[in-house]
């Protein structure tokens, strides 16, 4: 038997300490026409928050896919810890899936949907695991409940239930907070995180929302067209992007064409349309020839022209206001530098200055050590507007 | 308000519900006849049509005339066998044109329809032409019914069960072996029970068609006697009033049937 049968049977053991990493190898699956994933490597620390986060048809699904058993690769490995699981059934394996549409069982109530595993396995105990599982997800009334009687949200957390109560070494989650509207879904991503963290197992988690990676994720690792674009934390991926796919896809970002100048210890300098800026070297993927300096639209810092900013170092003027949108928490402007290339500026509305409208002449300015700069071979537009 | 102008009023405000309603009376009447002439007592009258007395002779004499019984075992027994095969290869094809990808499928998709679409008499008589040319020509009897019964049932089940079957989401049979249940497991506890309304609207389909069957049947009995073919004979000298018996029987167990499923699906929901 598994073991992660052996841990459902034994209360006493407690869960997320003895798990195991995910490790995909080299993983590929090609389908007739096109090919869904990509040699992947990838290590997924015990214990953890992964998030797959990318556009639709980047392939993630198709990971999580392989990894439930319920797709096979055309080459490469999965482990867990020492085992290999490429090839085993799903029913084999210790994983567990929360499915995008949910696919609960409409001719069992939401009690034997939650039993469902457990019984396959021959657990006893079931009616007292099933109603702590119905307590944990907050729907111990509605056990005698069959799926269509319930509510989108109701129903997510019965299929989450579902999947949980099995002790999986590893929970998938495909898409599960898609058909939810915003305010609920941002209400289940604080609940599915609490519920990890209680739990404490592997959960991997697929999305194509930026925002709930950023928020439920430990760890995220950007996928694009079947290939890992970057792995880390939200923070080091929003900061420190390594590719215009990721300025791009995680927020936002100004992406402005510069020559390196010259690169010296920590510091690399960019000439960009005539103004010289510092990047400092871990934040610069390019050493030499163009490159595309990027900034965060709320790093940027906007004046009226002559009016002084706060940062060190060059400030751009001949800037103009072109747009002013105002969205509550903050106003965007849009500003059009001499070289014609329109700049996003967020502002925080905290009520110290007068809001600029639309025509005025501003100074642009940033700190240095929020720019980033990337490869000039990288397509500029990667990951923009398309999902946004 | 007067009466007259009472009554137009509500069928002005009734004509939907007016008209269904004589629609209704319109499909009932022949069975309303059927169930009384079950209990006419017709046994010194020559015209079969008229109704004389009431009694419940024939019900409890009910095998009273020649053959009669004989031939509604033999129909029930027919179709009960074409209804078992039928049903159970036309699943099983079902599954295969809706969960399996193969060479020909969407060719097979349109061809199970022909056995509907074309006229009874021209299958018959090529049924016929068959057996006598396979060298079956002086043995046609239950068994050349039987396999013509499961040939024209086939293609309903077909439809009905491939119908409830591509209406199921597959993700169900995956999210269960997620669950750590095998193929069979899941075939029995889910993706049976979710298809098991097709399947029995086509048995029940089957039933009745090969039940009732004439044109077809009539070509390939040779001697034997359905029970169609028995009402179709003595049709010709005056019908015993014991056939509305059998008529209504039939019609309270297709009754008994309907509000069965009725009341299940209404308990389950």
């Amino acid at each position: 038997m598994s073991l992660a049968a052996e841990r459902a049977t034994d209360p006493s053991n407690p869960p997320g300490g003895s798990g195991r990493n995910l490790r995909l190898t080299a993983l590929t699956k090609e389908f007739s026409t096109f090919t869904a994933v990509r040699s992947l490597d990838l290590e997924i620390p015990a214990g953890t928050f992964f998030a797959l986060l990318g556009p639709s048809g980047c392939g993630k699904t198709t990971t999580l896919r392989m990894v439930a058993g319920l797709d096979l690769p055309t080459s490469g490995t999965i482990h867990l810890g020492d085992d290999e699981i490429t090839y085993a059934k799903p029913y084999r394996r210790p994983v567990n899936t929360v499915f995008q549409n949910y696919a609960l069982f409409p001719h069992l109530d939401i009690h034997e949907n939650v039993a469902f595993g457990l019984r396959r396995r021959k657990v006893k105990d079931v009616d007292k695991q099933v109603q702590e599982m119905l307590e944990l997800v907050e729907l111990e009334s509605q056990a005698k409940k069959k799926p269509p009687q319930m509510s989108g949200g109701q129903q997510q957390r019965v299929a989450l239930a579902r999947a949980l109560i099995n002790r999986p070494e590893v929970l998938l989650l495909d898409e599960p907070l898609g058909a939810l509207d915003l305010k609920l879904r941002r209400g289940m991503q604080i609940e599915i995180k609490r519920i990890q963290t209680e739990v404490g197992l592997t959960f991997v988690h697929v999305t194509h929302d930026q925002e709930e990676a950023m928020t439920m994720a430990d760890t995220i690792a950007v996928m694009n067209a079947g290939v890992i674009e970057q792995m880390g934390s939200p923070t080091e991926l929003y900061e420190n992007p390594r590719t215009t796919f990721v300025a791009n896809f995680l927020g936002q970002s100004n992406l402005i064409p510069g020559t390196v100048s010259s690169a010296d210890g920590d510091v690399v300098r960019v000439d960009m349309h005539g103004t010289q800026v510092s990047i400092p070297a871990d934040r610069a993927h390019v050493t030499s020839g163009n490159g595309w300096v990027g900034i965060r639209p709320e790093k940027v810092l906007v004046a009226a022209e002559g009016e002084p900013l706060d940062a060190p170092g060059n400030h751009m003027s001949g800037g103009v206001v072109t747009d002013v949108s105002f969205v509550g928490v903050s106003t965007q402007y849009l500003v059009r530098m001499p070289w014609g290339q329109e700049l996003m500026a967020f502002e925080q509305n905290t009520g110290r200055r007068a809001f600029l409208t639309a025509g005025t002449k501003v100074d642009v300015s940033w700190r240095p050590e929020f720019a980033f700069l990337l490869p000039a071979s990288q397509d500029v537009n990667a990951g923009a507007i398309e999902e946004a | 308000m007067n009466g007259l102008q009472r009554a137009s009023r509500w069928v002005s405000d009734h004509i939907v519900l007016a008209g269904g309603l004589l629609v209704l009376v319109y499909m009932f009447v022949p069975i309303a006849i059927v169930m009384l002439m079950s209990f006419n007592d017709n046994s010194e009258s020559r015209n079969v049509y008229a109704f004389r007395d009431f009694t419940f002779s024939n019900w409890t004499n009910m095998c009273g005339p020649d053959g009669m019984c004989e031939s509604v075992l033999r129909s029930i027994g027919i179709g009960l066998a074409a209804t078992l095969v039928a049903t159970i290869l036309g699943t099983l094809a079902a599954f295969a044109l809706v969960r399996h990808n193969f060479r020909g499928r969407s060719v097979m998709n349109t061809v199970i329809f022909l056995p509907m679409a074309s006229p009874e008499i021209v299958m018959g008589s090529s049924l016929l032409a068959l057996f006598v040319s396979g060298g079956f020509g002086g043995r046609l009897g239950v068994v050349t019914i039987f396999i013509a019964h499961v040939m024209f049932c086939l293609s309903f089940v077909i439809v009905t069960v491939k119908a409830r079957l591509s209406g199921l989401d597959q993700n169900l049979e995956q999210a269960a072996m997620d669950l750590y249940a095998s193929e069979a497991t899941t075939f029995w506890r889910i993706t049976f029970p979710l298809v098991f309304p097709g399947i029995a609207a086509a048995a029940l389909l089957s039933f009745s068609l090969s039940f009732d069957d004439f044109i077809i049947t009539n070509l390939n009995a040779g001697q034997t006697v359905t029970f169609p073919m028995y009402v179709w004979g003595v049709a010709q000298r005056g019908v015993p009033m014991q056939v509305n018996v059998i008529g209504t029987i039939m019609f309270l167990i297709s009754l008994a049937l309907v509000l069965g499923n009725m009341f299940a699906t209404r308990k389950k929901a």
